[in-house]
């Protein structure tokens, strides 16, 4: 029983968000001189009604779980990371870079690890720069990370010049011994949609960093510090390495999302590829409440919106997705906690 | 060479100077004033987008440039108050609230964009846009231009020798402090962020009268450039606003070395600025002080055991 109302208060929030979020679209709907429940009808079609649709949706989410997690990690440190962009962007670079110019002699077996190894290095690198320089300078690594994704930006088109195919924006594509195989070769029906094993990926980085975060010492050591940097320290921690770890690691998992793009989609790098899913993740993460399996949830919902923009697309602009995030986000971290207020006021004291 | 160094230092060369830094001052300009009250002034990039597309909606409608830019301000402003209802009266966390804003003013401006223009490019031209000469004299004595030089110098005066200067830098440092002393936190920083929001909206006013119409995500960072800006220029209108000339100077090197064909790769210098501020904020050139309160909600309520997201 107690269980019970526990589940309803933490779901509370959430069908509140819903319902904001429902009521905007509805009136941005008839905004736009359409029928909300036409629209609605046709964007579950587009979505959940057929095997293409589910295929594209997965498609959409892989890469919003990397950059969740990605945002996730550091916010249980305490941290802010707005750089996933930037991260990304190096990362999926460097796995374009390996993959085209990989021995022949590589099998996939081969291959396909030193590619992710490759998008995390990368990533990691870039997120390791304003982690050491909150660590080591007090440095806000809010500031930082939103430098560090315009000082990426511009170094890609001096790197662009050199290393793009002539008069493109994309790189030679990768050796096929690097290319994830699509779910559809498992799955038959998903015919036609890109999704491919990076969401597996995703999957399974998102379960190791849970296991990280809540089975672990470092994991522990990582929550501590978000909790309570002073109290943390007092108890031994190093926060300085704490701070270090979770950019670092955030960085790497953002960098990952060159598996999807990269090693499972198009084969090659593109420039601006990315099309700002390193603020969807902030999103993200904000409605998985930064844990793991909350962000791959999350994503999901975010990969649905996504697609259904496009299902849509003929009736109302797509464009009325990207307001509805930004209500969502919104009405989780404004409303929200003003709802569970009024319940705990309103609520009987124990 | 020499070549290059008419280029440089030409009356045009100067007033595209100024005219690619309207923007960057009024905006940082006002995140200061934001910032300096304890509110992070993330939301620039939304504020100064929301202004572009209001002033071009309402340029076009009115066919008065006058209508345009009080518009513009107008939807800053608009801007800030959801902004400063989210995190001032549901002290919801500023960062995240920040990044909703701007998504919201991206999303929204598109949307209407191609609900009202039929276009999710750009708007048409707007004729009530008229630049006219584009002359250091012509630029300089622009209304819009003369008002930002005053704002920077009354921001500059107001924060550190008027009351409400006073009150704002109080609630900035401590809050708590301030609110024993009888100044009410919330509604002096709901004003800093109006202010911060209605500046930031007139300079996105500024962007699309200067390319005659609005084009999708025209705001382009700059938002974010001038929160760089403001830090770079300490938390002080005067220095932000000339950390924003500093932005406005690189960029305007970067599209002539592009024009110019001179082989010098223009992405080198635009990477510059945000190197700087990278190194400012180490504290390798002087020493970056924010103010004491920033990012932290002001809690009238002692009620505080509700957890809050995230």
């Amino acid at each position: 029983m107690k269980r019970a109302a526990t589940l309803a208060r933490a779901l509370l929030p959430a069908t509140w968000a819903a319902l904001i979020a429902l009521a905007c679209a509805s009136l941005l709907i008839l905004a736009s001189g359409g029928a909300p429940l036409a629209v609605y009808r046709l964007f579950l079609a587009g979505t959940w009604g057929n095997a293409y649709g589910i295929g594209q949706v997965l498609l959409k989410t892989t890469p919003l779980i990397f950059t969740g997690l990605a945002v996730a990690i550091p916010l249980k440190a305490g941290l802010f990371n707005i750089g996933a962009d930037g991260q990304l962007t190096i990362g999926a670079f460097l796995t374009a870079l390996v993959g085209a110019h990989l021995p022949g002699s590589f099998g996939p077996l081969a291959a396909v690890p030193l590619c992710l190894l490759a998008g995390f290095a990368g990533g990691a690198l870039t997120g390791a720069i304003p982690g050491v320089l909150k660590a080591t300078r007090g440095s806000h690594e809010v500031i930082s990370t939103i430098m560090l994704n315009f000082i990426v930006r511009a170094a890609m088109v001096g790197v662009g010049a050199w290393a793009f195919v002539r008069e493109s924006v994309h790189t030679v594509p990768i050796r096929p011994a690097a290319e994830l195989p699509r779910l559809s070769t498992v799955f038959p029906s998903l015919r036609g949609s890109a999704a491919s094993a990076a969401l597996v990926v995703a999957v399974l980085v998102a379960v190791a960093i849970a296991w990280l975060l809540y089975r672990t010492r470092t994991g522990f050591q990582l929550r501590a510090v978000g909790k309570s940097p002073a109290a943390a320290e007092t108890a031994g921690i190093s926060v300085a390495r704490v701070t270090v770890l979770a950019m670092t690691l955030a960085g790497g998992v953002a960098g990952l999302v060159g598996a999807d793009f990269v090693l499972g989609y198009k084969h090659y790098y593109e420039d601006g590829f990315g099309g700002g899913i390193g603020f969807v993740g902030i999103a993200v993460a904000v409605v998985g409440r930064n844990h793991p399996l909350g962000v791959v949830l999350a994503a999901l919902l975010f990969g649905t919106l996504a697609q259904g923009a496009l299902a849509v697309g003929a009736i109302v602009p797509k464009e009325i997705v990207d307001v509805l995030e930004a209500v969502i986000i919104c009405a989780v971290v404004g409303a929200a906690p003003e709802v569970r207020r009024l319940v705990a006021r309103s609520a009987p004291a124990r | 060479m020499s070549a290059m160094l008419a280029t440089f230092v030409s009356f045009a060369f100067l007033a595209a100077v100024v005219r690619i830094s309207v923007p960057y001052v009024l905006a940082a300009v006002g995140g200061s004033w934001s910032e300096r009250s304890g509110v992070i002034a993330l939301a620039l990039e939304g504020m100064l987008l929301a202004g572009a597309f209001a002033a071009t909606v309402a340029a076009y409608a009115s066919g008065s440039q006058t209508i345009g830019f009080l518009a513009g301000a107008g939807a800053g402003a608009l801007c800030a108050a959801i902004y400063g209802l989210l995190v001032l009266r549901f002290s919801a966390d500023q960062i995240v609230c920040g990044v909703a804003i701007n998504l919201l003013a991206d999303g929204a401006t598109r949307f209407f964009l191609k609900t009202g223009f039929g276009s999710s490019s750009n708007s048409p031209r707007v004729a009530a846009f008229h630049s006219g000469d584009a002359g250091l004299y012509a630029t300089l004595t622009h209304p819009l231009v003369l008002a930002t030089i005053v704002t920077v110098v009354l921001s500059e005066l107001a924060l550190s020798r008027t009351p409400f200067g006073l009150r704002v830098r109080a609630v900035g440092e401590h809050p708590e402090a301030a609110a024993s002393l009888g100044v009410r936190p919330l509604g002096v920083r709901l004003k800093a962020v109006l202010l911060s929001g209605a500046l930031a909206g007139l300079g996105g006013a500024w962007l699309a009268a200067d390319q005659h119409q609005f084009v999708a995500g025209m705001s382009n960072g700059r938002g974010y450039i001038a929160l760089a800006a403001l830090i770079l220029g300490n938390w002080r209108p005067g220095r932000a606003a000339l950390a924003g000339l500093l932005f406005g100077l690189a960029e305007a090197i970067e599209i002539t070395l592009q024009a110019s064909g001179l082989g010098v790769p223009g992405w080198a210098v635009q990477m510059l600025p945000y190197v700087l501020t990278l190194v400012t904020l180490a504290g390798f050139i002087g020493r970056a002080r924010p103010p004491q309160a920033l990012g932290r909600p002001f809690l009238p309520d002692p009620i505080s055991d509700i957890q809050k997201t995230p």
